[in-house]
């Protein structure tokens, strides 16, 4: 088969250097692009032992209660909805990713489908990360209530996107990771820029 | 904003929802052999009660699950959400469908 490696790239990459200049010049938020990750939808009945078994081929356990992510041994395992996975590999190529799990998946009666051009990923870092978010979201992302560990689907702006809540670290500094589809990406990236200007350092 | 408890999400705004129409319609066992206006009775004629209302939604910005929910259609309250199994109970539409 062709080496398709060369071909990923992020789909905002032309808005790379704008995100980079911006986040210098503003206080506690940071917006950055995120390397493009194999991911796969995984559907599969939740009743043991299908998810242990598929969990043993993705290198971690699977998230067990809604709305909640786990980390696997390069990536990620978040849980969409009570049949439903999304599994990103850092490590692994898209189709084996897919094939892999598919197998594992097979056994039970489920499937894993690769989606890894089906969302791509912005990073938002920083004290007043979930701050610039909460102004176009409408749920809790309070530290106490959306914490590490955590992830919904839901809208920021007009748009669907997968919040997932990495580490709170010690000094505060939140780091979110947000999911979207790359026709909404442009306009989700013109949304943060724009939500982001409040948050310029004073001149 | 309203608020609706997904079974799955829990409490979200209104506009990650949308409306699936009145729970439980039973699709005819015989189709064929209804009249055309037994045939519109099914497709189009809906309850239109004043007060409670067994009806579909579809978390569809969320985690795009159906369920089912018991509305008060006077205070647009949500009684009750659950799967959409528990709210099949209603007569059916198709009274004098039998041959």
């Amino acid at each position: 088969m062709a080496d398709t490696s060369m071909l990923v790239r992020h789909p905002l990459e032309a808005r790379r250097t704008q995100l980079t200049e911006l986040s210098a010049e503003l206080d506690g938020v940071a917006l950055e692009l995120e390397t493009p990750v194999a991911a796969v939808d995984l559907r599969l009945d939740p009743a043991d032992p299908g998810p242990a078994a598929v969990a043993d081929v993705a290198g971690g356990p699977l998230p067990a209660q809604p709305d909640t992510w786990t980390e696997l041994v390069a990536g990620q395992a978040l849980r969409l909805g009570p049949d439903e996975w999304l599994l990103t590999s850092t490590a692994a190529r898209p189709e084996d990713w897919e094939f892999g799990l598919d197998e594992a998946a097979a056994e039970f009666g489920g499937t894993a489908v690769d989606v890894s051009a089906q969302r791509t990923t912005v990073r938002v870092r920083g004290a007043s990360a979930r701050r610039l978010l909460a102004s176009g979201c409408a749920i809790d992302l309070r530290p106490a209530s959306f914490p590490r560990g955590r992830c919904a689907q839901t809208l920021l702006g007009q748009a669907g996107v997968l919040l997932v809540a990495h580490g709170v670290d010690t000094r505060g500094d939140d780091d979110l990771q947000l999911f979207v589809r790359p026709s909404f990406a442009g306009y989700v990236v013109d949304w943060l820029v724009d939500a982001a200007q409040e948050f310029r350092r004073p001149t | 904003m309203q608020l609706i408890a997904c079974p799955w999400c829990g409490q979200r705004e209104e506009i990650e929802f949308s409306y699936g129409g009145q729970a439980a319609v039973a699709y005819p066992a015989d189709p064929a052999s209804l009249s055309d206006e037994q045939w519109a009775r099914f497709v189009f004629f809906r309850d239109n009660p004043k007060g409670p209302f067994a009806e579909r939604w579809v978390h569809s910005a969320g985690c795009r699950r159906w369920f089912g929910a018991v509305r008060d259609t006077r205070t647009y309250e949500f009684l009750s959400v659950g799967p959409l199994s528990a709210t099949t109970a209603r007569p059916s539409v198709l009274p004098e469908a039998t041959p």
